[in-house]
């Protein structure tokens, strides 16, 4: 088989238990398209061709005795933020270019225990604080995709921009990848991929590299919505490292995929019809819209009055939270030290300007000033009102519809280096505008690839669930899928 | 509401953070700039709500108050910049 790299996770690990092809096979095809393609794209940070052989040579083993997990011999990219044990982690942050953890997150670990095999560490924004994956220590990604006629690189998004990167390129069946406020639906639709955050809770957070721990949740990148139940299955468990991991059992996802939409009552939100946004994105919602209602749900105008204060609360939230979650890196127990400086407080000091990257910084020191004294109840507390406003308005929603349907970004993917993004962190700051008010409710959000723009560019749909119904954002993502019909794959020019 | 250089320097230093001269004009743009964007959640009436500080709604776990873990000196040392004898080697912190 000559496209193995093409195929998607479902079938390659269908084609591993009838032995069409061996792990070994399918690993030995990633590795040379990744030794292709990453000069130009950027999506690995971290290689681990020789573990990846060796696990896939055990699955091989395993899957010759008809053995082996739901993921045995299947060749994943790990988000950089995931602990990998013995495997450099650092968050594409300088303070930890040179971490290598002694232990397995608890996310990574699932699916070792389910056979996958790890190809390496995906490039991320800079603690994930980003949305075009241009905080990285190690350089930005570039999104396979590129505008017709034009030969500027794009933005894969992010912060999960490697993990998207990388899925829409052919160099993983499939990647994790993590979500404070967008990070996985905003890349999935930048790239003409799959992404879902689940409800928080459902994946533990033991050894993911904290930036909001009241907001940051695990999930896949895939080529499909299938595989994103496949592989979100693996991910999710309760554990007890997680104070926060819920104990609910953990439904079978893929059971929801291709199920009937029939009669399901699909929320519009007014509130998500922005001035300034482009047309296409109106029609492509609107089309949406159509397809449901062509498969038989019913269609429900809805309000989430809240909406426009998402934003500003999250960054109220998420930089308090982050301010506090990064004061650990202090260079003394593990991290960059400064060279210089021999009192503890120029140490501490010099240690952190000179590991942090100028978007971590300033979200530390807005952080620090919304939680200082005199600030944090005008701040702080307000912003925490205002999030439980913003998770009632979802409450009174489920009133009258099962799920909410609204486009997953404000635009396709821009330009690398855009310069009105670089001058105002807020412009940066609206790609999430139509993401982040999951992550303040906690609940599930899909990111579904529905069509392109006029310049060939991928667009995405979202699919919001009620608090651990993604059985029913399954659904409704697959009859989407199944309308749009979604083919396009970007031209390799790498 | 407008940071000055000299409320940039003090959240600076609260951060442990030590930015370069030059730097601090332009932060107290960018700081105030996002500062002023976030005022508009004043107009959000939030009079009886309680803050929510987690999405999770179930009790906090408790576990026994038995040692589960140890022994595991070298694995905790391993990435420290300094050690000796499995210390941390910290600059001076008492006079």
């Amino acid at each position: 088989m000559s496209n193995l790299t093409q195929l998607t996770l479902k079938d390659a690990v269908d084609g591993l238990k009838s032995k069409q092809f061996s792990s070994t096979e399918l690993t030995d095809a990633f590795i040379g398209a990744i030794e292709t393609a990453n000069p130009a794209l950027n999506a690995y940070v971290e290689t681990t061709f020789d573990k990846a052989r060796a696990q896939a040579a055990a699955s091989d083993a395993k899957l010759a005795k008809g053995e082996g997990g739901r993921l045995e011999g299947a060749p994943l990219g790990i988000k950089d933020l995931y602990c990998t044990a013995g495997v450099r982690t650092t968050a594409c942050s300088g303070i930890l270019s040179n971490f290598v953890p002694t232990y397995e997150s608890t996310v990574t670990q699932n699916l070792w225990d389910d056979g996958a095999v790890m190809l390496g560490k995906l490039n991320m924004d800079e603690f994930a604080m980003g949305s075009s994956n241009e905080t990285s220590h190690w350089g930005p990604v570039t999104n396979p995709w590129k505008s017709r006629g034009s030969n500027a690189a794009l933005t894969p998004g992010g912060s999960s921009g490697g993990s998207a990167s990388a899925v829409a390129a052919d160099l993983c069946l499939a990647a994790t990848a993590s979500d404070t406020g967008g990070s996985i639906r905003q890349p999935a639709a930048f790239t003409g991929t799959v992404g879902i955050k689940p409800t928080y809770g459902r994946c533990s957070r033991y050894g993911m590299v904290a930036f909001a721990s009241s907001l940051d949740q695990a999930g896949p990148i895939t080529k499909t919505v299938a595989d994103s139940a496949i592989l979100l299955q693996s991910m999710c468990s309760h554990d007890a490292k997680d104070s926060t991991s819920l104990t609910v059992p953990v439904p079978d996802f893929a059971s929801f995929v291709g199920k009937s939409v029939k009669g399901l009552r699909i929320g519009v939100p007014d509130e998500y019809r922005l001035d300034g946004i482009p047309a296409e994105i109106d029609a492509l919602w609107e089309q949406g819209i159509a397809w449901l209602k062509d498969a038989g749900a019913e269609i429900v105008k809805i309000s989430l009055p809240h909406t426009k204060y998402a934003l500003p609360c999250y960054y109220i939230i998420a930089p308090a939270e982050a301010s506090s979650n990064l004061a650990r890196y202090d260079g003394m127990r593990y991290g960059h030290r400064t060279a210089d400086g021999t009192a503890l407080t120029d140490v501490y000091e010099l240690s952190r300007s000179e590991g942090f990257g100028k978007e971590v910084k300033r979200r530390i020191m807005i952080g620090t000033y919304v939680l200082s004294a005199g600030f944090y109840d005008a701040y702080y507390v307000k912003a925490l009102k205002v999030r439980r406003r913003i998770a009632e308005d979802f409450l009174n929603a489920w009133n009258s519809c099962d799920v909410i349907l609204t486009p997953a970004t404000p635009s396709a993917a821009f330009e690398l280096g855009d310069q009105a993004k670089a001058a105002d962190p807020v412009a940066m700051y609206l790609n999430d505008v139509f993401t982040v008010t999951t992550n303040l409710a906690g609940l599930p959000g899909m990111s579904v690839p529905a069509g392109l723009d006029s310049q060939g560019l991928p667009l995405g749909l979202q699919v919001i669930g009620k608090a651990l119904d993604e059985g029913t954002v399954f659904a409704v993502g697959a009859a989407l899928e199944q309308a749009a019909g979604f083919s396009a794959k970007p031209s390799k020019w790498w | 509401m407008a940071i000055d250089v000299a409320t940039v320097k003090k959240v600076a230093s609260l951060s442990r953070l030590r930015e370069p001269e030059d730097r601090l004009q332009a932060l107290s743009g960018e700081l105030s700039g996002i500062l002023g964007w976030i005022e508009q959640l004043n107009e959000v009436d939030v009079a009886g709500v309680e803050p929510m500080t987690t999405a999770v709604e179930q009790p906090t776990p408790l576990r026994d108050d038995v040692v589960s873990d140890g022994d595991k000196v070298a694995q905790i040392v391993a990435n420290a910049p300094k050690t000796a004898e499995g210390f941390f080697i910290v600059p001076k912190v008492v006079e």
